[in-house]
């Protein structure tokens, strides 16, 4: 027989999270992450592009870049990388407690998530004002005020701008990531998720540890080197 | 109708009983198109069917405002100097139409059209693995779209498509536009590309083994590959333009201490793998066509199946070739003038095996088979001008002139707009439950073909005696060649006109086309015609055979008896109508 018919379709008291099109739960979770995984492997690209900006720009110009890097201050970055280490234990921890029912853990780690990211933004906030309060702005509107006269050389403008444009993007996917959590917390809370399915929390998850691991790279690069 | 063959077994009743009663009124049955009929249940649909329309309506707009730009172009070149424009007019023009027709039409032509079409179907799925993402994809390219058109609201976009810096960051406010539009765009390239990768991981109906998988559904995968990889560096590099302009970063601007070439750099990263994009579906499109109007297997399945792999992977390593003469290195230059000559291998072996696939086969001539014979024609002489072109001696004379122009017109207009005609051809009974006319299609075809080359191959001429490209005025030793080019462009106007007239008017007056008129073995035609409602099967199909398995498709031939196959080739006969 050349092609022949069975019935493979879903019965008619299916889980109201299984989707028509889709056969069992298993099949949607599984397409699921996937897509989830090819759209970070987009974001990685997108910032490949600005990690490439840097890399040409350094190599053009180290000595600059080096120097530069010692107006920022590595303290606070490197809180910052804790804080989102920690909020990615935290998210992780969330997922293994909705995968054994734990509603309210799962609810509270979401929270500390979400407190780490705000912590993480107020790190950010400062750092940013500090640099406008002395006149670095990117690119185009540095201008270093005297007591940082010895940092306004050529070139000193592209590290700020990569500085800038590479954590401000990150910074938005950060604000992106607390948006995405709360309202997680709220469908937490509200009893949408079960072991049986935690798609939409696996999925926020995932794209939680894609922010980490880019600031985990651009800690050390604008920072430590 | 096509014969079920003297025996039946009770499979082949049921097929048969069912066809018989949903194809003996084809328009009345349920189907995808007339189940329900409100605007609102096509702008909200989730069916991938319903939103392959929807991108076929929108693309072929796109299309025709490209296409018109082209031919005002071409207007303006029939004479040296003004001839119905002036020069800041007409740099906005050839730009628009390469902005057009490049993000607007090809990018998404043949995957968010026979792609979202056809491959669920061929797989034997229900939907796409994400209905929603897709409805969205369509509605974001929609809007990226006019977001780039309303630049011209706000300024002159006289770059050319490419927008190289410092110039792009210097006409103002339009380039804000433009970035945004082609990113949000882009987006929409993504979303579809994700969606075909985890529909074709995931949602393969039993059976159906990456071996079995049709060859348009590997083109489609390995396109989608290239447009999750690749459109995000487009979004990056349209990301820093625009902070370029509005906070002034200093990365591309050599005032503000940037490098204008990193611009090319970024730029084609991007788009040398963008004409992967385009042209790889329809190498997907011309399997089909060649395997089923040849009654052959496609000759060298696996070869074909993976150098598409081959190129979208090789596709990502050239893209230096369009920088030639920016200033890179020698060694650079070098090796990417190797790896271009490297690209010509897999696509060298499609077009073999294509060919190989008519040897011995049975050929029948039908509107998409003609088709398919010109992209052979074409596309061929695209190929091998690219190859050309890569030549490094040779591009530093042909580089930024007209041969440039008309090799990638032979490979984008002559590859994948043939290609696309051929497929909407082809899958037109499916999709619409209606045939053209056949010696239409057969005259428009013929019109296409011989207006394509009267434009453009006197343009490989044009390029090779110095006429550069991109110029309003010209030497008047041009002159000639560039009429006869211009009366090339009205011809094949004419004929894509045609094709559209007579295309839209079989959707009113046609003939209601039964389920499988070219009598192809494919998963979609095992189906009636139009795809019936809510789903694009019966019950799932599991696959036994390979996807040109001519040989084992009794549903198609019929069986001679004991359940042995038949031997002898079938005939072929004219697709049968409906009266």
């Amino acid at each position: 027989m050349a092609t022949s018919t069975t019935t493979a379709q879903v019965d008619s008291n299916h889980p109201t999270h299984l989707q028509h099109h889709f056969v069992s739960s298993e099949q949607q979770f599984d397409a699921s992450k996937m897509g989830m995984w090819l759209f970070l492997i987009t974001e990685l690209l997108l910032f490949s592009g600005m990690f490439v900006a840097y890399t040409v720009f350094r190599v053009w110009h180290p000595e600059v870049f080096d120097h530069s890097a010692d107006l920022l201050d590595w303290r606070l970055g490197g809180l910052n990388t804790l804080v989102l280490l920690a909020s990615s234990f935290t998210v992780a921890l969330g997922i293994h407690y909705i995968q054994i029912g734990n509603k309210k853990a799962t609810v509270v780690n979401l929270i500390i998530t979400i407190v780490c990211a705000a912590i993480f933004m107020t790190i950010k906030y400062h750092e940013y004002t500090g640099k406008f309060e002395h006149g670095i702005f990117p690119g185009g509107h540095f201008h270093p005020h005297e007591a940082f006269a010895q940092y306004n050389v050529p070139y000193a403008a592209q590290f700020f701008s990569v500085y800038f444009v590479m954590t401000g993007i990150h910074g938005f996917h950060v604000l992106v990531g607390m948006g995405l959590l709360t309202w997680l917390t709220i469908r937490t809370a509200r009893g949408d998720f079960s072991p049986e399915y935690y798609t939409p929390i696996e999925l926020t998850g995932l794209y939680w540890h894609l922010v980490d691991i880019i600031w985990v790279f651009l800690f050390p690069l604008l920072y430590l080197i | 109708m096509w014969s079920l063959g003297k025996r039946k077994t009770s499979f082949m009743n049921e097929m048969a009983s069912s066809a018989a009663v949903t194809e003996a009124n084809p328009a009345a049955s349920v189907n995808y198109l007339n189940y329900d009929k409100s605007i609102k249940s096509w702008l909200l649909t989730v069916d991938h069917k319903r939103i392959a329309l929807m991108y076929l309506v929108t693309v072929a707009l796109a299309f025709l405002a490209g296409g018109i730009l082209a031919l005002l172009v071409r207007i303006e070149l029939l004479t040296p100097g003004k001839t119905i424009m002036d020069v800041q007019t007409y740099n906005q023009v050839f730009s628009l139409h390469g902005i057009i027709m490049v993000f607007a039409f090809i990018i998404p032509s043949i995957p968010a059209i026979l792609g979202n079409f056809v491959m669920p179907i061929q797989i034997g799925a229900k939907d796409v693995a994400f209905p929603r993402i897709n409805l969205l994809s369509y509605y974001v390219y929609v809007v990226g779209i006019i977001i780039v058109l309303l630049a011209m609201l706000f300024g002159r976009v006289d770059t050319g498509w490419t927008f190289y810096t410092p110039y792009s960051e210097s006409i103002g406010t339009p380039i804000l536009f433009v970035t945004t539009g082609v990113f949000v765009a882009g987006f929409a390239s993504i979303l579809t590309g994700l969606n075909f990768i985890v529909t074709i991981h995931k949602m393969r109906a039993p059976g159906m083994t990456w071996n079995r998988l049709p060859l348009f559904v590997w083109a489609i995968y390995a396109t989608s590959i290239v447009q999750v990889l690749a459109t995000p560096v487009i979004g990056i590099t349209m990301v820093l333009l625009f902070l370029e302009r509005v906070l002034s970063i200093g990365i591309f601007d050599p005032a503000l201490g940037g490098d204008p070439v990193l611009f090319q750099h970024f730029f084609w990263f991007y788009s040398h793998p963008a004409v992967y994009i385009m042209i790889l579906p329809a190498f997907g499109v011309m399997s089909e066509l060649m395997a089923t109007f040849s009654r052959r297997a496609v000759m060298g399945y696996k070869f074909v199946a993976l150098s598409s792999v081959a190129i979208a992977f090789l596709g990502f390593l050239v893209w230096g070739h369009h920088m030639f003469v920016s200033g890179q290195s020698a060694t650079s230059s070098i090796i990417f003038s190797l790896i271009t000559y490297l690209i010509g291998i897999p696509t060298g072996i499609k077009v073999i095996n294509w060919v190989g696939t008519m040897y011995k086969g049975s050929v029948w001539i039908q509107t998409p088979m003609l088709y398919a014979l010109s992209f052979l024609f074409l596309f061929s002489i695209g190929g091998f001008t690219g190859i050309m072109l890569g030549v490094l001696g040779v591009d530093i004379h042909l580089h930024d002139t007209y041969f440039v122009v008309a090799h990638f017109h032979y490979v984008m207009m002559g590859g994948t707009v043939i290609a696309a005609l051929g497929g909407i051809h082809y899958w037109w009974p499916k999709m619409t439950g209606k045939m053209y006319n056949e010696t239409l299609g057969r005259i428009a075809c013929g019109l296409i073909f011989v207006g394509f080359n009267m434009t453009f191959f006197t343009q490989f001429i044009l390029g090779s005696q110095g006429m550069p490209r991109r110029y309003y005025d010209y030497l008047p030793r041009f002159e000639h060649l560039h009429q006869l080019s211009t009366v090339g462009s009205w011809v094949l106007a004419l004929g894509l006109f045609l094709v559209a007239g007579y295309l839209l008017f079989s959707l009113k007056r046609g003939k209601n086309a039964p389920a499988n008129p070219w009598k192809a073995v494919t998963l979609e035609w095992t189906n009636t015609t139009p795809i019936p409602h809510p789903h694009n099967f019966t019950s799932a199909p599991v696959v036994t055979r390979g996807p040109y398995d001519f040989h084992l498709a009794p549903e198609v031939f019929g069986y001679t008896g004991d359940g042995a196959v038949a031997d002898a080739v079938p005939t072929n006969d004219a697709p049968a109508t409906q009266a």
